[in-house]
């Protein structure tokens, strides 16, 4: 066994190189991630190693990037795409949703796209706009992509490993203002399932659901909440399309409550999915509606104002307060 | 035929631009030498006043100490982030100039001596980058649209604009800033076709300055980007970008070529960044110091202020109450910052639509509740907002 502790950004770092070792076609393209490493440094040191044409700087074109991978995957390539910032995915979008999304339906299963969009979404590092956004429900929405978003080093390691080697398109959201929070990794572990979500505290009084960057969040909910004497558990989704809601059927019929939480705007979001589902599978068990605690039908705001945007400890509690109080 | 349509002549090229394999092209407009000696240049020539040019100094100085001084606020933690001109005044103080009052311009997030130029107050761009709001200009009033950060979608507004502005039939041009990076986005290119398909008065203003981030021009073009003007048809200009004379006369020409209904024009200003591509980035992880050296010899300020002194058109007095104005300017960029206020939460729910929603107002008054609900105020937050090391916002 070997264990190290690592960042989130480290981990994805290193699960990157060790992907590039495992199969010589897994490509990373992107801008800036070459000689800089990427804003966020999470390719340092791979072009390096690698070179230029295993870690290509691209032109400074998202649609040109996600196009091309298209291709290379026709080849047999596996093109890992580097979204600099949520806000810029828009210019590929097209390219994602028209076309990454839909060639392996169109092709009757003779293409495959196994290509990974990797991009450090939601907010709360202090940017300018377009720099802060939770565009998963997008993608969540569309068939044909699957939807993951990882939460802590262990998850980044494994997640991003394992969603190279999947078969289909995968947009992997990484919690950029988590990116530099450590935990111990064993790198020769067998890692769980990608698309699994994950019971990540135990709890009797209510279920509190959150991915990427609120599961720390929610976390800090479940504490505060303990010193008052309430047992929540947390669930970490970990996986967004597909949903793997089970495992939360099960907590919630054994709570009774249910609290989801996502930094993007609430109206047609995640969780308004998700408590569709747990109010057709749950009903009777429910002692309360299940609530959502999210970003505000807003455009993200100026970053002096994003803690009031976002959902924190605060507002996760309140809505604990007021599911407990039906 | 203005000047624009055959701009060839070969005037002192700057070194290491050009693709290795292609022939130099060195078709680089001058007027003042970096050494500050004027030259004339066939194509473009300049009448310019004593006074406008001292006015030029003035304005390449304040913009500057301006940059500077915010670079430095955003050091002490005063603003989120900095996007620095540094070394691109005169490229932007130029082109600015050559605006007319009626003409507008379609910056990106950079165009700080443009904002300038276009009388914005400083302190409405500087708040932006504090993240009290998104820009806190009029883009009418100015004729400065706002800040455009995703990059090259200002390209499209810019045509669309103008092709407006020929249905008016309205006696003015359109300048669209746009940096080398942005010139691979597809939008950008759509631009192009859209402007020379529809003869649009607009003018494509891109500051070459080497690098989109990390990424050197090599990676985006292999030709001299103003060449590509050609393919679109319509013509290409390369201007020394530190050469504030060359970049008003070339920026003039063809604004009036597009006033007078020649179509667009590509103008390449040929210059660098001289500082990092934001206070968040590291730009020792991708170029080296000498080649900062090499452009420091090519300050567009130094050259011009070498040509005034030399000339006698401008005398040292001339020069001190100069930069006793960009003291003044200094302080009061730091003051106005320092005291600005952080706008009340209720703010981001009152413009998002032009005809507020029932559901919208109603989360607008929930969340004044809730936020009057804390006795104190204050809020319980372990989950603080915490920029980490190392990465480049924008
Ligand atoms: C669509 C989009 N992709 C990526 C970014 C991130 N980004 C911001 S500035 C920049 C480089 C821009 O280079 P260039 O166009 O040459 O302008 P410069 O900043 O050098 O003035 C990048 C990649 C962005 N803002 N928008």
């Amino acid at each position: 066994m070997s264990t190290e502790t690592l960042t989130i950004g480290k981990a994805l770092n290193l699960g990157l190189r060790r992907a590039m070792e495992d199969d010589a076609k897994v490509v990373l393209m992107g801008e800036d991630i070459g000689k800089l490493g990427g804003v966020f440094r999470i390719t340092d040191g791979l072009q390096k190693d690698f070179g230029d044409d295993r870690v290509v700087d691209t032109p400074l074109a998202e649609a040109g990037i996600l196009g091309t991978a298209v291709g290379l995957a026709m080849r047999g390539y596996r093109p890992v795409c580097e979204i600099q910032f949520d806000g810029f995915v828009f210019p590929a979008y097209n390219q994602i949703v028209t076309q990454v999304a839909k060639i392996h339906a169109r092709s009757r299963g003779k293409l495959a796209m196994p290509i990974v969009i990797r991009i450090p979404f939601g907010g709360g590092i202090g940017a300018v706009e377009h720099h802060s956004e939770s565009p998963e429900a997008y993608f969540a929405h569309t068939a044909g992509l699957k939807v993951v978003a990882v939460s802590n080093p262990v998850d980044a390691y494994w997640g991003i490993q394992q969603a190279i080697a999947h078969p289909d398109p995968i947009v992997f959201l990484e919690p950029k203002r988590r990116y530099w929070e450590k935990a111990p990794v064993d790198t020769d572990a067998t890692p769980e399932p990608l698309f699994a979500s994950r019971v990540v505290r135990g709890g009797d009084d209510l279920t509190v659901l959150a991915y990427g960057p609120m599961v720390k969040t929610a976390l800090q909910a479940a504490e505060a909440a303990a010193e008052e004497g309430r047992s929540l558990e947390v669930v970490d989704l970990r996986t967004l399309s597909p949903l793997d809601l089970d495992p939360v059927f099960e907590s919630v019929r054994r709570t009774g409550r249910c609290v989801v939480v996502h930094e993007a705007p609430v109206t047609l979001g995640l969780g308004s999915e998700i408590a569709a589902r747990i109010t057709e599978q749950c009903f009777y068990s429910l002692e309360a509606p299940v609530l959502r605690v999210g970003g505000y039908d807003t455009p993200y705001p100026p970053s002096k104002l994003e803690e009031e945007y976002l959902p924190d400890l605060d507002r996760v509690l309140d809505a604990v307060d007021r599911a407990l109080g039906f | 035929m203005t000047a624009l349509h055959h701009a060839t002549e070969v005037v002192d090229p700057v070194p290491g631009a050009e693709a290795p394999h292609l022939p130099q092209q060195p078709e680089l407009v001058q007027l003042l030498t970096p050494e500050g000696e004027r030259v004339e240049h066939p194509e473009y020539s300049i009448d310019i006043s004593e006074d406008e040019l001292r006015s030029l100094y003035r304005d390449l100085t304040l913009v500057r100490r301006w940059d500077v001084e915010a670079t430095a606020l955003q050091r002490q933690g005063e603003l989120g982030i900095w996007a620095s001109l540094l070394g691109q005044e005169a490229a932007q103080v130029g082109a600015g100039r050559a605006l007319a009052a009626t003409d507008m311009a379609f910056p990106t997030y950079r165009e700080h001596g443009v904002a300038w130029v276009r009388g914005v107050d400083p302190l409405d761009v500087i708040s932006l980058f504090r993240g009290v709001d998104n820009g806190g200009w009029d883009p009418v009033a100015t004729g400065f649209n706002l800040y455009t950060v995703v990059i090259g979608a200002q390209c499209l507004h810019a045509t669309g604009y103008a092709m407006g502005v020929q249905r008016d039939s309205a006696d003015s041009a359109v300048l669209a800033f746009l940096g080398d990076g942005a010139t691979s986005q597809g939008e950008v290119n759509e631009s192009l076709i859209w402007a020379a398909t529809f003869s649009a008065p607009v003018v494509f203003f891109c500051q070459n300055n080497q690098y989109a981030i990390s990424v050197p021009i090599e990676r985006q073009s292999r030709v001299p980007l103003f060449q590509r003007a050609a393919g679109f048809g319509f013509p290409g200009v390369r201007v020394d970008g530190n050469d504030v004379l060359a970049v008003l006369a070339v920026t003039k020409a063809a604004l009036a070529a597009a006033r007078e209904g020649q179509g667009p024009t590509f103008i390449e200003a040929f210059t660098y960044r001289m500082g990092a591509h934001t206070t968040s980035d590291d730009p020792t992880r991708y170029r080296l110091a000498s080649e900062l050296e090499e452009w420091k010899l090519r300050d567009p300020i130094a050259r011009l202020k070498a040509y005034l002194s030399r000339t006698g058109i401008a005398d040292h007095d001339f020069f001190d109450s100069v930069e006793a104005e960009a003291d003044e300017l200094a302080a009061r960029i730091r003051t106005g910052t320092v005291e600005m206020v952080d706008p009340p939460g209720t703010s981001m729910f009152d413009h998002v639509y032009a005809e507020q929603t029932p559901e919208l107002a109603a989360q607008r008054a929930e969340f004044a509740e809730y936020h009057a609900s804390f006795a104190d105020g204050g809020h319980d937050r372990p989950d603080e907002v915490t920029p980490g090391p190392g990465e480049d916002v924008f």
